[in-house]
């Protein structure tokens, strides 16, 4: 079975405010070393797809500085390897994307002059870990056209923001787009898998046509096609769904089970190597629940918080309840609690920045 | 742009690190957390433009081979130059390599290839940060054959290494191995910088001596200097070990862990690049207390940790204590366990309240040679079966399972080794 991956990561969302204002959503660095592309990528790469095109559009610079030759992932290979495919000029005019339908579209030589006979979409917002070759088992035994990764989605996500299916079996006879009045709980994940031919079918009958987006292509074809809907159970969260969102999964990477389900089944997480030296924590640190990375320097205290490569927190200082990314610094006497601090940042000494209806947050290079 | 050859000798045994090395060869022997020792001499090489690097192996180099590979994490992995590994081979006059200088001599065509105008010769098992461009502008502004880094040692300890005799002009007059009455205190680091052509004409000249042990510091350069030939010391006073010995492995890495460590592995301008597993950040449990230590990506700490380095991928378990001890990765540690001034090897399993490290420190009953001090060493792919006590400088072998401890309390000085 050949498969094509698709990645769609050209996306932006307001509710992010400053953590998307220099990158795409899926270069949203989380649990320490990573990046939200990281997941989808890394699971494609596991599940053996070795030519991976990268859909990107919005700020794509820390996201194209990430991925670089593909190389952390195997991906920089003579056959295949990873493609970036952003929206560009010629002589026809220049075209944003103005969908998912339409940004596949535009790339569908990429689809034409492959050997694949089948295509993974999939988004590089959201943070799982999932072995694709059962999907792809569900997708043959189950004679399905298209088949959509779905998920029961409990009370903590809200149902308003995703897209609704209704089930009968294994087969979608529904899809709403974030309904007001969700009329089940489970939840489209944003993963497609289906024949490359009948998606370029579909693609040139119904973008020329002027219909831009994907999922309502297919919402069109329910009736038409077997489209089957793939149960997921394990963890799964969209970066995208706002700072509370980002924050909570963040958060998760200190529970044991997310750690074991993300990390050490079906395969690794791969990302940009930074060759840094292991953490080092110092005679008057104080560390509790909480993860390290690389390049760290911990002499103050740290609870319940994610610090990223090269984060330094000096003697005298208190972070809590806060994620911390790379490079920044936090000085001598400073308290840091529910925040989220962006790269290389520096709170100075004895500065106080506390969360306390919501989670306060410093964008990069700030200085406080 | 001058042509630079770096020849890195990493065939060593380096017996006087014991189990450390029985299955691995020196070179590939775990440092800091994440590194292994040739990861500092690599690093020097590309941190000092030198893309041009052979490394001669003989000793057990598979791991050391799995490790450099094609040379990709110190982006040794080249069209032109980049990184060839030279193990010993058959055909013309070759052979096993029978010391440092014949190992060269045997890969005189592999230098031949580059046509280099300079050749360093360094050791793979080094910890130490140094721009070779200082050593090579040095060797060139004073038109030498040869230039020798040196360092200077307490006085008192410098019949223990090479000592060389300069005059004013830096310009080595005589050389003394191991003296018992020191003359200077300046000692050879195993770094030597040669024209290539002056180097090629003593190697050939080494091997056709029959009373020759075909080793640069007792043989080629004694030569080199009775000749007269200008051969430089250049000095270096920088952070430099040679982890030679248990405890001098020990001391290296805990003294990574120390406020303000003598080798500074944050130098963003001076990384140090290594071959790693690929593994999520470290986790320190809410039970965890850690204090002047190093923790590594993948680790999962519970217990207490103190001046200890905590390579990749290591569990601690609650209500464990590790002090003053090197744990390499993978390893496993239970809870209830005491363990203190050890080394522990990759991917040892200790099971619940086991104690290392307890009592006096007694002589070695297995090799008083190479377990000198009280530390004790734990091999891999050992395990420790629960309940177990042991002392100080003992020695549990490679591979040792539950069956092999005959006994649950193993004094100071004792050991297991694993029976086929």
């Amino acid at each position: 079975m050949r498969i094509l991956g698709l990645i769609l990561a050209g996306g932006h969302s307001e509710s992010l405010r400053s953590l998307v204002a220099k990158r795409a959503s899926a270069a949203l660095p989380v649990f320490g070393k990573y990046r939200a592309i990281d997941f989808t990528l890394s699971n494609m790469v596991n599940a053996g797809i070795r030519k991976v095109g990268v859909l990107t559009q919005y700020n794509p610079r820390s996201l194209m500085d990430h991925l670089g030759s593909g190389k952390e992932w195997d991906l920089d290979r003579k056959n295949g390897g990873l493609f970036i495919l952003q929206p560009y000029v010629s002589q026809e005019g220049s075209y944003w994307y103005k969908g998912t339908a339409d940004a596949i579209f535009q790339n569908m030589t990429l689809l034409r002059r492959g050997e694949e006979d089948y295509i993974l979409i999939g988004s590089g917002d959201h943070i799982y870990k999932i072995d694709f070759s059962r999907v792809f088992d569900f997708h043959l035994s189950n004679d399905a056209d298209i088949t959509l990764l779905v998920k029961e989605l409990d009370d903590t996500y809200n149902l308003s923001q995703y897209g609704i299916v209704e089930l009968s079996g294994n087969r979608i006879t529904n899809i709403e787009e974030k309904p007001q009045k969700p009329k089940t709980n489970i939840g489209f994940l944003g993963i497609y898998f289906m024949n490359k031919y009948l998606l370029m079918e579909l693609l040139y009958n119904y973008v020329t046509k002027g219909e831009t987006d994907l999922l309502s292509i297919v919402t069109s074809q329910l009736d038409r096609l077997r489209v089957c809907g793939y149960l997921f159970n394990g963890y799964w969260r969209n970066v995208k769904k706002g700072i509370d969102e980002y924050f909570r999964i963040n958060m998760d990477g200190l529970k044991k089970e997310v750690r074991e389900e993300l990390f050490y089944k079906y395969g690794k997480i791969y990302t940009k190597l930074k060759d840094l030296p292991p953490p080092k924590i110092g005679s008057t640190a104080i560390v509790k629940n909480s993860i390290l990375s690389d390049g760290c320097i911990v002499n103050g205290t740290v609870e319940n918080s994610i610090l990223f490569r090269g984060v330094y927190v000096k003697a005298g200082a208190t972070i809590v309840n806060s994620v911390i990314m790379q490079d920044t610094v936090i000085e001598e006497g400073a308290i840091v609690k529910n925040a989220v601090l962006d790269k290389e940042v520096l709170i100075r000494q004895e500065s106080r920045l506390v969360g306390r209806d919501s989670i306060a947050i410093l964008e990069k290079r700030a200085v406080l | 742009m001058r042509n630079v050859l770096a020849l890195i000798l990493a065939g060593g045994h380096g017996k006087r690190l014991g189990i450390l090395t029985e299955k691995i060869a020196k070179p590939a022997v775990p440092f800091g957390g994440k590194y292994r020792l040739i990861d500092f001499t690599l690093s020097n090489c590309v941190n000092s433009g030198i893309y041009q690097v052979g490394v001669l192996t003989q000793y057990r180099p598979h791991l050391l081979n799995n490790h450099i590979n094609i040379g990709r994490p110190w982006d040794l992995d080249r069209k032109k130059g980049g990184v060839t590994i030279l193990p010993p081979y058959l055909g013309g006059v070759s052979g096993w390599y029978k010391g440092t200088a014949n190992a060269v001599y045997q890969n005189i065509e592999y230098i031949e290839s580059y046509n280099p105008d300079f050749v360093i010769i360094l050791s793979g098992d080094h910890v130490y940060a140094m721009d070779y461009n200082d050593i090579i502008d040095f060797h060139i502004l004073k038109g030498a054959d040869g230039t020798i880094a040196c360092i200077e040692v307490p006085i008192e300890e410098a019949n223990r290494f090479g000592i060389m005799i300069t005059n004013l002009e830096h310009k080595i007059v005589d050389f003394e191995e191991k003296p018992a009455q020191p003359r200077s205190n300046l000692a050879s680091l195993g770094i030597y910088v040669f024209n290539w052509r002056f180097l090629k004409e003593y190697l050939i000249e080494d091997e056709a001596d029959q009373s020759s042990t075909h080793d640069f510091g007792h043989d080629v350069i004694p030569k080199m200097i009775k000749d007269n030939r200008k051969i430089y010391a250049y000095r270096f006073s920088g952070y430099w070990r040679d982890v030679g010995t248990i405890k001098s492995y020990w001391e290296s890495n805990l003294e990574l862990t120390r406020p303000i460590p003598p080798l500074n592995l944050y130098d963003r301008h001076w990384r140090f690049y290594t071959q790693t597993e690929e593994m999520p950040p470290a986790y320190c449990a809410s039970s965890s207390r850690i204090v002047n230590s190093i923790i590594s990506e993948g680790c999962e700490i519970h217990g207490i940790v103190e001046n200890s380095v905590i390579f990749q991928g290591v569990y601690i378990g609650e209500n464990t204590v590790v002090k003053n001890s090197v744990i390499m990765t993978g390893t496993c540690i239970e809870r209830d366990c005491l363990i203190s001034d050890t080394i522990v090897a990759e991917r040892v399993t200790i099971q619940e309240r086991v104690t290392i490290g307890k009592g006096e420190p007694a002589p070695s009953r297995l090799d008083e040679e190479v377990y000198t001090d009280h530390i004790s060493v734990i091999g891999m792919y050992s395990k420790i079966p629960a309940g177990v006590i042991i002392g100080k400088n003992c020695v549990i072998g490679i591979g040792v399972t539950e069956r092999d401890f005959e006994l649950s309390n193993i004094e100071s000085g004792g050991y297991v080794l694993h029976r086929e």
